[in-house]
């Protein structure tokens, strides 16, 4: 096979990931609680917790969330020292119970007089039923210091009609442009798109720029949830822009966070029967990220082709690191023993140079995509890759990669040649071939100087 | 048909222009068409949501799709190129064909020329798509007047957006196959304005015969001869001779999912919906700056050669240099030259910002890349690149070794002293001294040279975060940004308009550059460059 330089299974560990987060962690501390896998069953061994809170506390608020996912920390904003977290719905059910330790444990993340907002991914309406049936949302009474509001996107049942819907469009190319364009928008597809983004968008600019903490649930903790938190920090982060900070927030924030790849990433759009459980969750996440790559296209170190090839992983690959559910069955099956880590593999510099985006450019800034229709597409390189040839774009991509080459090895000869002038130069005026040049006199030293004034004021603009 | 032997007759249909007028013609004008009767009326009601899809403020995605498709615009897009592909099939396959509709000057005109763009390389060039209007559009007698509107006498029923059309389904083809043009987006949006702007005398009066009646070549301006002054705007870095031997046929897909909306005419001026980082505009830059860098690179190649016969090298060496290899004497020329005068108090030399390979290739802060080889602070980054390219300095950076029998030491105290290379340039006028014949070459001064090198500007300003000129003028996504090729900042066209040959390329082609740095090139008395 090949060599593995560097083992994936260990690059993304929450130690080294938590060390990322260094300015947050006077407040914050890592939690060995789940070291079962008792208190949550689909969250890793080591969480990240508020160091106010003991692990008892943890443990009662567990059991007022669905499914055990309480909230724990997911990203530390550093310009406006503002955190996001997420968590699953809590079971307030339709008598409104409560759990002191829930609440503290969501009270105690901010300071007194600051403001945070509980963002549902749910719409009221929805939230509603959740909470007839056992489940619900936070009472604005119990936790005083945060607003909830509601940022709906929808179930991620609907995802699934829509990819099939969407995939049957795009593969009739027979049909008339009406047809088209009518299928398209009764897959609302591209409408999930769009309330994906908002909703993170959102999210993104709470914390940067009303500086307001935010908690993300839906009801399960495990779909739209992790969408928004890890949409939000590509906006935020421009770490999560690199390579190296995609992959972590992808292990972060859907792998070991326990997004169920096994049974989401089942069959795709062309299963014959439809499964209960299944759905492109993920394959919208990295939809969402194409869209605003394509927005900032000099943004973002890797390329389309890195998204794609990230997509065909999740639903079919030769290495371990989709597979199952979540840390416990991964551990369970001994993933990591028995196959090799997908980061191992991309990693490796002669494969990662395809992937990389000949445009980078780092932008430290947030960056604030455009959700007007007009500005999202349908993701031609994937869902049309087998209707539509390629070839022309990706010659566009070789001809920009040959610019930009070409570009980079003049100027490191331009500056290799400078210095084999500069040092001739000494040479030969230590050798006396060429003068040194002439001492200026000091009367005239103040001319002297309106002259350099002249040039200098040109180079310091 | 029977009179035509030999002929197959293909029916094709494309709607009939007033149709097309109706749906589009929202886009554009604000105020609602007055329907000619009630059938127009329910078309009219249908098709004035085209122009809400534009102008829409919060709309949702299926809003746009289903206003897209009740529109119809892309059908008939889809419609014309489908057309044109078969046109172009046949004659590639061998067949002749002959092509009318009722009146032969609207789409018998988008079609043929949309066909001779996928089969003729030539008209995909700037001069040939010119070339291309002139025949099929103006020579061959399209209405530019009826069907823009330009006279209040014009019957609305003759406006149509024919040519628009036509732009839009030329815009396509360039979205399939982004490096078989020679022109840019901007070119097709320049060209549409001005068929309404009539700033030009080019697409005004409906035939050849209305143009000589009016004798518009006396009385007004081409827009071919505007466009040939600004071609830097529109031409496409993408694009590949070499494209057009592999492929001179280019053939679309005609599936419904290959059209695209086009943003950039129907929502242009909204910059928020756009990329907010314009790849081709960079990428043209980024060709720009390889042209400049390239032209210095021979003038640095033919100083070194110069300076290394003057110093008697073999051809041998001079290769090796040329190369970039560095030797160990004149590393430990500079050592010396360091330690010699480290007991000069003044030095106030101008740390020179030397280009850093690890950053972005866009982001300098300051442009200029002076080599102040003299000064104390050049020394150091100059070591420290060598240092960080892996050139093995080691331990001989500590190596004493002092040199006073070249008169090394008094040298670079005088220059120490002096207070950097800037003060060098300023006493540029006084050639007494620092000129040596050298044998069969130009003479060559260190002035001169360091002149040579403060005019090319080593890194270009990036483009990101860039709003306004410095004049002001603020820049939208359609809008050109230039760089002047000395001092590599920003500038819009209009700050950029001069042209002037700079010492440090060896071509001395004249180069855009800024309004201050043109003023200072003029005045600078390098010996090669004449002044005019």
């Amino acid at each position: 096979m090949f060599d593995v330089i560097e083992n994936g299974w260990q690059a993304f560990s929450a130690e080294t990931e938590f060390n990322r987060f260094k300015e947050c962690q006077e407040d914050w501390r890592i939690s060995y609680v789940n070291k079962d896998y008792k208190v949550c069953p689909t969250y890793p061994q080591a969480v990240f917790v508020p160091k106010s809170v003991e692990d008892e506390t943890i443990i009662k608020a567990a059991t007022f969330r669905q499914g055990g996912r309480f909230p724990v920390l997911s990203y530390y904003h550093k310009d406006s020292k503002t955190v996001l977290m997420r968590s699953s719905q809590p079971l307030s059910g339709p008598n409104g119970k409560r759990c002191k330790e829930d609440e503290r444990l969501v009270n105690s993340v901010m300071g007194m007089g600051k403001r945070g907002f509980i963002v549902d991914t749910r719409a009221q309406g929805v939230a509603k039923i959740a909470q007839s049936k056992g489940g619900g949302f936070e009472l604005e009474a119990h936790y005083p210091q945060w607003r909830r509001i509601h940022q709906p996107i929808e179930r991620r049942t609907s995802f699934h009609d829509s990819l099939i819907k969407m995939i049957e469009a795009c593969n009739d190319s027979s049909s008339s442009m009406d047809k088209w364009l009518s299928k398209l928008e009764s897959s609302n597809w591209l409408t999930h798109v769009k309330d994906i983004i908002t909703s993170s968008c959102v999210v993104a600019q709470s914390m940067d720029k009303e500086r307001v903490s935010v908690l993300v649930h839906g009801s399960e903790g495990t779909d739209t949830t992790l969408l928004v938190s890890s949409l939000s920090q590509i906006i935020l982060d421009h770490d999560c822009r690199t390579v190296t900070g995609f992959e972590a927030l992808i292990e972060r924030e859907w792998i070991q966070a326990g997004h169920p790849f096994r049974t989401r990433c089942n069959k795709s759009a062309y299963a014959i029967t439809k499964q209960r459980q299944e759905s492109p969750v993920f394959l919208l996440f990295i939809d969402c990220v194409w869209q605003i790559w394509q927005q900032f296209p000099c943004s973002f170190e890797f390329s389309e082709k890195f998204l794609l090839t990230l997509f065909q992983h999740s639903y079919s690959s030769q290495f371990g690191t989709f597979l199952c559910n979540n840390e416990r069955e991964r551990l369970h099956c001994k993933v990591a023993d028995r196959t090799v880590s997908l980061w191992s593999f991309l990693n490796r510099m002669e494969i990662l140079q395809d992937f990389m985006n000949p445009m980078y450019e780092p932008n430290p800034a947030v960056i604030w995509p455009s959700v007007a229709p007009q500005s999202l597409m349908v993701w031609t390189g994937l869902y049309l890759r087998g209707v539509i040839d390629q070839t022309p774009q990706d010659e566009a991509w070789k001809e920009i990669y040959k610019i930009r080459e070409y570009d980079q090895e003049l100027r490191s000869k331009v500056n290799k040649l400078r210095r084999q002038l500069a040092s001739l130069e000494r040479e030969a005026i230590s050798h006396g071939v060429v003068s040194p040049p002439v001492q200026k006199a000091a009367a005239s030293s103040g001319d002297g100087i309106d002259n350099m004034a002249s040039p200098l004021v040109n180079n310091s603009l | 048909m029977s009179l035509y032997k030999k002929c197959e007759q293909t029916p094709i249909s494309l709607e009939v222009l007033q149709a097309r007028w109706r749906l589009f013609g929202h886009v554009l004008r604000r105020e609602p068409l007055i329907p000619a009767n009630k059938a127009m009326a329910c078309y009219f009601h249908d098709n004035a949501k085209r122009a809400r899809v534009s102008e829409l403020k919060k709309p949702s995605m299926n809003d746009f799709l289903n206003r897209l498709e009740g529109s119809g615009w892309l059908k008939h897009i889809a419609a014309v190129i489908d057309t044109s592909a078969f046109i172009a099939r046949a004659i590639s396959d061998g067949t002749s064909v002959l092509v009318h509709c009722s009146d032969g000057w609207d789409r018998t005109a988008q079609t043929c020329s949309l066909a001779g763009i996928m089969l003729d390389p030539y008209y995909r060039t700037m001069q040939g798509f010119q070339a291309l209007i002139e025949k099929e559009w103006l020579g061959f007698g399209h209405k530019f007047t009826d069907r823009c509107g330009l006279l209040e006498s014009v019957e609305v029923k003759e406006t149509s957006p024919v040519f628009t059309q036509f732009l839009e389904c030329v815009w396509q083809m360039m979205q399939q196959f982004p490096c078989a043009f020679q022109f840019n987006e901007r070119f097709l949006l320049t060209i549409h304005d001005h068929i309404y702007s009539c700033q030009f005398g080019t697409f005004i009066g409906n035939c050849e015969k209305d143009r000589l009646d009016l004798r518009l070549s006396e009385r007004t301006y081409s827009l071919w001869g505007y466009m040939s002054l600004h071609s830097t705007e529109y031409l496409n870095p993408l694009y590949k001779k070499t494209y057009e031997i592999k492929r001179p046929v280019i053939i679309p897909n005609p599936s419904p999912q290959a059209l695209r909306y086009w943003r950039g005419m129907y929502n242009r001026f909204e910059s928020g919906i756009h990329p907010r980082e314009n790849v081709q505009d960079i990428s043209s830059a980024a060709k720009d700056h390889s042209v400049s860098l390239e032209d210095h690179v021979l003038l640095l190649e033919k100083r070194v050669t110069q300076i290394c016969k003057l110093l008697g090298k073999s051809e041998e060496a001079i290769q090796r240099k040329l190369q970039g290899h560095v030797s160990m004497d004149s590393i430990e020329g500079y050592l010396s030259g360091h330690i010699g005068d480290s007991s000069s108090a003044s030095n106030n030399a101008v740390t020179p910002n030397y280009y850093n390979h690890k950053t972005g290739p866009f982001d300098l802060p300051e442009p200029v890349e002076m080599v102040t080889l003299t000064s104390k602070g050049s020394f150091d980054s100059v070591a420290q690149l060598e240092g960080s390219k892996g050139a093995s300095l080691g331990g001989s950076m500590n190596h004493i070794k002092s040199d006073s029998e070249s008169g090394f030491d008094e040298a670079s105290s005088q220059l120490s002293r002096s207070g950097g290379v800037d003060e060098l340039v300023g006493g540029v006028g006084g050639t007494g001294g620092g000129v040596l014949q050298s044998p069969g070459s130009d003479i060559l001064t260190v002035e001169q040279l360091v002149a040579e090198l403060k005019t090319v500007a080593i890194g270009w300003k990036s483009f990101r975060n860039v709003f306004s000129c410095s004049c002001a003028s603020p820049f939208d996504h359609y809008v050109k940004k230039f760089h002047c090729w000395k001092c590599g900042q920003v500038f819009c066209v209009r700050c950029i308009a001069r042209s002037i040959p700079l010492p440090g390329h060896y071509h001395r082609r004249p180069v855009p550059v800024c309004k201050p740095c043109y003023r200072e090139v003029r005045r600078s008395p390098s010996t090669e460059f004449p002044l005019s």
